[in-house]
């Protein structure tokens, strides 16, 4: 499997990332974002998290509109694969790759800590190593994880059974408990917590690894 | 050309910013504030010349998000 991370000015799980991507592994190759172009042949892009441009305007916002992220959006379009955690699901929030919009904390305060997560559907090549119904423990390190959006288009998400994970006990006032969601053609996923950051014991758990495990047999049998 | 835009949350979106600034001015003793509502304002110092389908373009573009965010333009 070949993988992409993208780096914007203020990322800081972009090795974080690109960890967890090689010990599935993954090749990876860090783009940096006013690159125009993806490398050839990228399976997977992943937008971490992080700060980009300080969170100005909004989070996400100006990462949105690095020229990296045309590129994205047509990988995206193609059928390619995204993950985007915490920062990343805010920028595929604001491309549009996924519905909704992560606003300010309901308690309005920086959340860090791991909470436990409900695998919601096992029925995508990111959530196929565990089973519906599934609790794993992920960090959580976010201002504005408060995802909103309407009643129809949560309607819409449970319809397409497109809800990935929920929150065990929501910390963040995001509507549904919904921690992360996907993509109509179920290759993009958008979630506020780190995968990435649970794939070793000794740095406080292992949740994530069943994720990038799936992803890379998946990518590598495709 | 100096053009100001307000970008709001739109109705139905609840703001907690708004609502602990709400919860501030009532333990100020500031009564009967039944509803605040916090947004931005943008300040463009644009070309003379630039017309307001212009300045929405950059509005739906980028300054807000149409999901949650509702827009004023006003025109120098």
């Amino acid at each position: 499997m070949k993988a992409a991370v993208i780096v914007f000015p203020g990322s800081n799980c972009d090795r974080d990332m690109a960890v967890a991507f090689e010990r599935a592994g993954a090749d990876v190759t860090m783009v940096w974002h006013k690159d125009t172009q993806l490398p050839d042949q990228i399976d997977i892009v992943g937008v971490p998290g992080g700060f980009s441009f300080g969170d100005y305007l909004r989070c996400g916002a100006i990462a949105a509109k690095s020229p990296i992220s045309a590129s994205l959006k047509a990988h995206a379009e193609r059928g390619g694969y995204v993950l985007g955690v915490c920062n990343g699901f805010q920028v595929l929030a604001e491309t549009g790759l996924l519905p909704g919009a992560l606003m300010r904390n309901a308690n309005l305060k920086f959340i860090c800590k791991p909470v436990d997560l409900k695998v919601e559907t096992s029925a995508s090549d990111f959530t196929s190593g565990y089973a519906a119904g599934d609790v794993i423990s992920v960090p959580v390190a976010h201002h504005d994880g408060n995802y909103s959006l309407d009643d129809d288009t949560l309607a819409m998400l449970r319809g397409e059974d497109r809800i990935a994970f929920s929150y065990v006990d929501n910390p963040n006032g995001s509507t549904a408990d919904i921690a992360g969601v996907l993509s109509d053609n179920r290759r993009v996923l958008g979630m506020m917590p780190h995968p990435e950051r649970a794939v070793d014991e000794t740095h406080g758990g292992t949740g994530g690894v069943a994720m990038f495990r799936s992803l890379t047999d998946s990518l590598v049998s495709a | 050309m100096k053009v100001r835009v307000d970008v709001m949350l739109k109705t139905g979106v609840l703001d907690p910013q708004g609502e602990a600034v709400r919860h501030a001015l009532g333990s100020l003793g500031f009564e009967g504030v039944e509803g605040v509502r916090q947004g931005k304002v943008i300040e463009l110092d644009v070309a003379q010349d630039t017309d307001e389908a212009t300045i929405r373009e950059m509005c739906e573009k980028l300054l807000a998000n149409t999901v949650i965010e509702s827009y004023a333009i006003h025109m120098g």
